[in-house]
């Protein structure tokens, strides 16, 4: 017992002060949950209706990578099964993955922002507002896209925007920028977009599956385009978020004393939101609403890593990508030929899981 | 009780100057601080007192500019209201009289929070941040907590944190907005010896609301009595802590027996 404090003062007082354990778990953390994404990456590609061997699959994967090189390797697969892989299977993997990660760090950054745990990426609006675009143009839009890009993808994005930007403008305008404040205008405007969605469906009952179809989320539908597209945005968006990490620790102790600190509480909030925002509007525009992983995920990334944002920020970033994977992965295999919503999924495995976590927890304590 | 200086302590004078001069502030139109005037000196201990309401906290967070004001506040002469947040957090630290403990956060990353206007915001702490955190916390005797989270520590041990994170700030004034709020008697009395032991050997100006006045007397080695918006007594203990102003400003009948560090408060119930 003895030995024991003494070593550890001596541990103390001598070079130590980062304790070589806190930052193996700190690699071990993001390294786990990377290889988690990875392995979810290749189980996507490899699970389907045609089942493709995982070894093959990264054969063809390396040769089409190396190929841009001028190298050929001369294996892998070939014919319709590399139509599979690499028109069909990879590009809804990647979009899985960039929607969940997406979704999980917004998540993240908005509990972090609002210090509030139940908190989710669709908090301020954006899920109403999003909602309200899809279905106007679902319900009176004559053309299908504009150029390349689908037009019910665009209205959800710029719908979304609308919604937080709103919740944002009415926030500021009425109490600076405290969070419950901006809270509070972020139900108001969701409730009032929310009935204007159930208003313009009231009205056009004949769109009410395409509607209920893009609600529940799908990934059905994905191309590279999408991909694409949704990549610039959810890239800087997330970007910025991570950057952000040790300054929502700081506004983890309080606005005053974030103040006290140097920081400044509304100004880091409103930068916070808005590239939560950003990445959620483009989660949404390619993939409609998925429920549960923005609220669920963040608090999986807090069991493993603690409550710093500097280390829960990216591993939900990276254990939601894994998690809307495999989601998608269950959604597409079940019922097969046919395809479960992605939004059900998400909550069918999610809720059980999350449930367990918790009982874990209390019974640690 | 020690008031000698720890010889051994490195004696660094490093407390600054606090001049707040025609400060007022109101709560939209219900003004709460009038022209409220007061000097600490360098290495100070000045206790803000006053009955509820009275604008203790509003004058913290005023000093502090975390509050809307007219008047100026001026540290070791220079005005703080254009200086840059960071610049202002390297000389003023802020301890609430409830601070919020962040949820599984361990007590030497809440500490090393107080290390934020020294880095750069983006980037991870320094190993001069790391020591400075180490060090702290092995003065406050929270070294064998660091691996704790800071929710799971006692309400004596969490004060003590929230010192750690305001000390690792390495200020140059310490505002403490009632430090000993949530503490037992016992507690409050640790609390406040370590506070005392901390500003004299840094030289650190102290500047703390107390609502028990005992405490108050005993330790701080001025009072301000904060009363109708404005200091109504300023000075050490003895002058501030008589039965007259009790009277005057708290409604309060108390008698006031001189003691060896200074007055003791003894509330007496009127006879029948």
């Amino acid at each position: 017992m003895t030995t024991t404090a003494g070593h550890r003062r001596a541990d103390r007082s001598s070079a130590g002060p980062p304790p070589a354990r806190r930052r193996r778990r700190t690699v071990l953390a993001l390294g786990g949950t990377a290889l988690a994404l990875l392995l979810a990456l290749l189980a996507g590609v490899a699970v389907g209706a045609v089942p493709l061997a995982p070894g093959a699959v990264v054969t063809t994967l390396l040769d089409r990578a190396l190929g841009v090189v001028g190298i050929h390797l001369h294996a892998g697969l070939v014919g319709s099964d590399a139509a599979v892989l690499l028109q069909l299977r990879l590009p809804r993997v990647l979009l899985a993955a960039l929607v969940g990660a997406g979704l999980a760090i917004s998540g993240a950054a908005y509990q972090g922002v609002f210090r509030n745990p139940l908190a989710d990426p669709y908090l301020l609006g954006a899920a109403a507002g999003a909602g309200l675009g899809a279905t106007l143009v679902i319900a009176y839009s004559p053309a299908q896209s504009i150029g390349p890009v689908g037009i019910v993808p665009l209205a959800a994005f710029v719908g979304a925007l609308v919604g937080v930007g709103a919740a944002l403008a009415l926030g500021t305008a009425t109490g600076g920028s405290s969070s419950a404040t901006l809270l509070l205008a972020g139900v108001a405007v969701a409730s009032f977009l929310a009935a204007g969605q159930t208003l313009v469906q009231q009205q056009h009952s004949e769109d009410l599956r395409a509607v209920y179809g893009w609600l529940l989320g799908q990934l059905g539908r994905a191309q590279w385009s999408d991909v694409l597209l949704v990549l610039p945005y959810l890239g800087v968006a997330c970007l910025v978020l991570l950057l952000c990490g040790r300054a929502l620790d700081v506004l983890a102790v309080g606005d005053d004393e974030a103040r006290s600190l140097g920081v400044h509480p509304g100004r880091l909030r409103l930068i916070v939101i808005l590239a939560a925002s950003l990445a959620t509007a483009s989660a949404v525009a390619v993939s409609g609403l998925i429920g549960f992983v923005g609220l669920i995920v963040p608090h999986i990334a807090r069991r493993l890593v603690g409550g710093s944002h500097a280390l829960v920020l990216p591993v939900s970033l990276l254990t939601g990508g894994a998690f809307l994977v495999l989601a998608d992965m269950v959604a597409r295999v079940v019922l097969a030929p046919a395809e479960l919503p992605l939004g059900v999924v998400t909550a069918f495995i999610g809720a059980p899981f999350f449930a367990g976590l918790l009982w874990m927890g209390a019974r640690r304590r | 009780m020690s008031r000698q200086a720890d010889p051994t302590a490195p004696r660094s004078t490093r407390g600054a100057r606090v001049e707040v001069v025609g400060l007022s502030a109101a709560y939209g139109r219900t003004r709460v601080l009038d022209n409220v005037r007061l000097t600490v000196e360098p290495g100070g201990w000045l206790a803000v007192i006053g009955p509820n309401g009275s604008g203790k906290s509003t004058l913290l967070r005023s000093i502090l500019g975390f509050q809307a004001h007219n008047g100026l506040v001026r540290v070791d002469g220079v005005d703080t209201t254009g200086m840059p947040r960071r610049e202002r957090a390297r000389e003023l630290a802020y301890a609430p009289q409830r601070p919020v403990l962040p949820e599984a956060v361990s007590t030497r990353d809440y500490v090393a929070l107080g290390r934020t206007p020294h880095r750069a915001l983006l980037a991870p702490p320094r190993p001069v941040d790391r020591q400075v955190v180490e060090d702290v916390m092995d003065r406050l005797g929270l070294a064998e907590l660091a691996d704790r989270l800071l929710r799971t520590l006692s309400g004596g041990e969490q004060q003590r944190a929230v010192l750690a994170r305001a000390l690792a700030q390495q200020p140059r004034v310490l505002l403490l907005d009632e430090p000993t709020a949530a503490l037992d008697l016992g507690h409050a009395q640790q609390v406040l010896e370590l506070i005392d032991r901390l500003r004299r050997q840094d030289g650190l100006t102290v500047l703390s609301s107390l609502h028990d006045l005992t405490l108050a007397g005993q330790y701080a080695d001025r009072l301000a009595l904060l009363s109708g918006g404005g200091v109504a007594v300023e000075g050490p203990p003895s002058t501030v802590l008589t039965a007259a102003a009790l009277q005057t400003h708290y409604g309060a009948r108390a008698e006031i027996v001189a003691a060896a560090n200074g007055p003791v408060v003894l509330p007496v119930r009127a006879p029948e």
